[in-house]
Order: C-alpha cells, then sequence, then structure tokens
C-alpha cells in the first residue's frame, strides 16, 4: 500500500484538441488506469487541451465515441486537481462558463460536492509543474 | 469472432465474448450471456448489472471494481457494495462478468 513516503506527485498534461488525435483519450485511459495505484494526481489542461472539458460536445458527425462525460467520472476515481490554464481559454474566446462543471464528492464533509476545476495562470501553472514528482505530456 | 443468437436476433461479439456493438443489448441477451458463463441470474445479479449500465450511461464508461463497490455501498448499503458478495455473485470479477452480462465493454484498467 502507497504511504506518505512513496506517494509521487503524478501531473498529466494535457494540450491537445479532444478529438482528430488519440492523445486525449489515452491520456484519461491512463488517469484512470493510474487512479488504481494510490499516487497523488493531478490533471493540467493547457492550450488546445482546453476543448477537452467544453460542455455539450458532440460527436455525432465524426462517428467517434463522446468521452466527454468521463472526465465528470474522474471523482469517483479520487482525481480531485483539475488545473485549467486561464490564458489558454482567453486565447480560443473561451470563458470558464463554457467548460463542464466536474465535480467530487468530500467524504469528510457529508459527501458535500465540490468543483475540480481549478483555474490558474500561466505563471502558476510553471509553478505546479515544478512542483509534481512525474510530468506526463499529451 | 462469434454471435450470440437470441429469439431470432443476432449479436456479435469479440473473442472474449464482449457485445460488439452495445445498442443490440437486451435482457434476453443478458440471460443468454449469463448462461454461458454459468451464472443463473437473480435479482441481486440484476442489481449489479442495471447498476453497471446506468454508471455507463452517465460516464461512457465501466467502473473498475474498487469503484463499482464503492460506488454500491453508496447506493445499496454497505451489505451489497461488498467485494466478497460481488465476487459471490460473479465469480470471475464483478466488473469483468456482470459488465459482459450488461452488454458493456471490457472495463478500463482491467486485465
Amino acid at each position: 500500500m502507497a504511504d506518505e513516503t512513496n506517494t509521487k506527485k503524478f501531473l498529466y498534461i494535457n494540450r491537445k484538441a479532444p478529438y482528430g488525435t488519440v492523445y486525449a483519450l489515452e491520456s484519461l485511459e491512463v488517469v484512470l488506469i493510474g487512479a488504481a495505484f494510490e499516487q497523488d494526481v493531478s490533471v493540467a489542461f493547457v492550450d488546445d487541451g482546453v476543448f477537452q472539458l467544453m460542455s455539450g460536445q458532440d460527436t455525432a458527425g465524426i462517428g467517434m465515441k463522446n468521452f466527454s462525460k468521463t472526465y465528470r467520472a474522474l471523482g469517483d476515481y479520487e482525481v480531485r486537481k483539475l488545473y485549467v490554464e486561464r490564458e489558454s481559454l482567453a486565447e480560443r474566446g473561451l470563458v470558464s462558463d463554457d467548460l463542464m462543471a466536474i465535480t467530487y464528492e468530500d467524504e469528510n464533509e457529508d459527501y458535500a460536492e465540490k468543483p475540480s476545476i481549478h483555474f490558474v495562470d500561466r505563471s502558476e501553472m510553471t509553478k505546479l509543474i515544478s512542483e509534481h514528482d512525474v510530468i506526463l505530456s499529451f | 469472432m462469434g454471435a450470440y443468437e437470441v429469439n431470432g436476433t443476432v449479436a456479435e461479439h469479440d473473442e472474449e465474448g464482449y457485445l460488439t456493438d452495445i445498442g443490440v443489448w437486451n435482457t434476453d441477451l443478458a440471460d443468454m450471456i449469463a448462461k454461458a458463463e454459468n451464472i443463473d441470474m437473480s435479482d441481486a445479479h440484476w442489481e449489479v448489472v442495471n447498476f453497471l449500465r446506468e454508471y455507463y450511461e452517465e460516464y461512457q464508461i465501466a467502473p473498475a471494481v474498487r469503484i463499482l463497490v464503492k460506488e454500491m455501498t453508496k447506493k445499496f448499503g454497505k451489505e451489497k457494495g461488498d467485494q466478497k458478495a460481488l465476487y459471490a455473485l460473479f465469480p470471475y470479477g464483478p466488473a469483468k462478468q456482470a459488465c459482459k452480462i450488461a452488454g458493456l465493454p471490457k472495463p478500463t484498467g482491467c486485465v
């Protein structure tokens, strides 16, 4: 079992749009599988990666599975820290309300629903990256 | 590759018995897959199968066993959200075997 001494801080960085390449889906699957190993997991969304969290995705026209609903399951897997870079949103004409609401249930507060998404500036993102032990970029 | 045939409908499955097209699933088909797995479907079995289908509908994934146990506990209480009880119902693994009967893909992270 993991204890404080052998728990590493993992950061998965998503940089690509959800469809067109397989990066986003592969990243999501790795995050879900990795969540079983009781590590400290965070997920970052920068550049076109912010599109992965857009609400109202519809893949009917491209014949691909709409896996956007799966991000909402991350809370069940105890992945509760999703960081979205503010500049990446703004550069694409997006605001925070364009993204899905993703929450987790806090078992220490009677399963109150709390937001998993945190918005950070580019400088804060740089700091976050430097604070993690393992960085996986998709 | 092969196919299940029930009431004149043919449902293709992969080499491990998981449905190729989850859209063709129905309860007769579930009974048939269960039989092939040597499982006699009881209300308790259906509770798990239906829970998995609802979870898939909401999140587009089949949950890992650990998550299934946690979420079943939340919904049905400790007695049913119990790994041992789930393995008693589905001896080859609740997520793996129950997902097959539920017509869902093999759970992510399942080896």
